[in-house]
């Protein structure tokens, strides 16, 4: 069984059409790389799949729970699919080991010492474990995003969205993002949906590329042959050359 | 203003009694009342929200003293025989509680949408993001409004005095009727209501300093 299955998907905001017949499958463990122009529906179509975006028509399956039925219970499908937003989100009233620690102990009933050493390994993961008696406010924008990333990843999800995880850090901070970011990617059972504007990190740790614009996959390629060879569709083909050149 | 202190002391203290009694009843059911219909207004359900949109239009828009006065008279009438007292009080809570929940919901709102949503992408239910997540940094964006609207419910308080509460006010004007001291009397109930309301002013202060260096 596939991880994420699309089939026919369309959402509509009133008479804006958001996504147009969405098809696509992710398989466990894969990586895959969402890209495009902003306005395409890259954010639209992440967020419907841990439900934060409903659906209009068509079938969507996430860890074989169907997202289009209203019976599904949304909080079951996001217990195993994380996700990381382009504005991090931290709780701004708890503390980062608090963060962290929150969603298993109310959601999952994890027992407070388990949790906390879970906690601080994620936290060494991400290289802030000095920081864990720290407030939100006191942090700066990449190590809130990598805190962020740990809150994720204390659920032990089988899947992590990440919505433009990078494109609101400074330059100098994208790095160690992308860095804990390339971790979590190597391990082979996790799998990642990632919106992002960052070429060389889809290149180094996609599997597949997908290019959308207008709501609509245009492009769906092998990482590898999207970047060394050229995307069939013209407008990928284009929108690359720009985000390429510089 | 020591005349009259001196002559109707003991009056003014079992005024000055009633009418915290009364504010300390009417703040604590205002808060549970208002915060209730706050979240009503917030909820996705869409008759629980016009239901909080109902009763806080309608009772922040009547006079307090006509909202008292229909306790007064229309429960005596048809429901229990009751005293100006909890008339009073009932009617002081029913209308604190809607200026209650209009501060409480604009405070939920205040709190990024994005909190929400990463605690429901961590898996949480509605209310244990509400609970946990949105109520907590709601309520200390809502101290200092809140905090007006107690002293304003200290001062509206006075509204007992039109149903023969025996609040402050009450004992006041009966004091300014019979001694003919108009102006000392009125005095008098004026500082007494400063010496309610002023420290439950800098105890809001207070607590919103607290709150602040918590979150530094």
């Amino acid at each position: 069984m596939s991880m994420i299955e699309f089939h026919n998907v369309e959402k509509y905001y009133g008479k804006f059409h958001a996504l147009t017949d969405i098809n696509l499958t992710i398989e466990k463990g894969e990586t895959v790389v969402l890209i495009g122009p902003s306005g395409s529906g890259k954010s639209t179509l992440i967020r419907t799949i841990n439900g934060l975006e409903s659906i209009n028509s068509g079938q969507l399956v996430v860890n074989g729970f169907d997202l289009a039925s209203k019976k599904t219970n949304m909080n079951k499908i996001r217990r195993e699919v994380g996700m990381v937003f382009q504005h991090f989100n931290l709780y701004n009233n708890k503390s980062v080991l608090e963060n962290i620690m929150l969603a298993p102990r109310v959601v999952l009933g994890r027992k407070d010492d388990e949790n906390k050493k879970v906690a601080m390994e994620l936290l060494d993961l991400v290289g802030l474990a000095d920081k864990a008696e720290s407030m939100p406010s006191m942090l700066s924008g990449g190590q809130k995003q990598r805190i962020a990333i740990a809150r994720s990843l204390a659920m032990h999800p089988k899947c992590i969205l990440f919505d433009e995880p990078t494109s609101a850090l400074d330059p100098e901070m994208i790095d160690d993002v992308l860095n804990v970011m390339k971790k979590i990617a190597k391990d082979s059972s996790m799998t990642m949906v990632v919106v992002t504007h960052e070429m060389g990190f889809a290149r180094e740790v996609g599997d597949r590329v997908i290019f959308m614009d207008e709501g609509q996959i245009l492009e769906d390629d092998q990482a590898k042959e999207f970047f060394d060879g050229q995307p069939s569709n013209e407008r990928a083909r284009q929108f690359l050359s720009k985000i390429i050149k510089h | 203003m020591i005349n009259i202190i001196a002559s109707h002391g003991s009056e003014l203290l079992s005024g000055l009694g009633q009418t915290v009694l009364c504010s300390v009843i009417a703040l604590f059911f205002s808060l549970i009342i208002g915060s209730m219909f706050a979240i009503f207004e917030v909820l996705p359900s869409k008759v629980l929200h016009t239901i909080g949109r109902i009763y806080v239009e309608v009772v922040r828009n009547i006079p307090l003293l006509v909202v008292t006065m229909f306790f007064y008279i229309v429960i005596p009438q048809y429901v229990a025989s009751i005293n100006g007292f909890v008339a009073g009080t009932i009617g002081l809570t029913i209308y604190t509680s809607a200026f209650i929940a209009e501060t409480v919901r604009a405070g939920i709102q205040s709190v990024s949408g994005g909190q929400m949503e990463a605690a429901r992408s961590n898996g949480m239910t509605y209310w244990q993001a509400m609970r946990y997540i949105v109520l907590p940094q709601a309520f200390k964006i809502v101290i200092p409004p809140l905090g007006n609207q107690f002293i304003n419910l200290v001062k509206n308080s006075s509204v007992l005095a039109f149903v023969a509460g025996f609040d402050l006010m009450y004992v006041g004007n009966d004091i300014a009727s019979t001694s003919f001291d108009t102006i000392n009397s009125y005095l008098v109930v004026g500082v007494m209501y400063l010496i309610i309301t002023m420290p439950l002013s800098y105890y809001m202060r207070y607590l919103e300093k607290r709150t602040n260096r918590g979150a530094a």
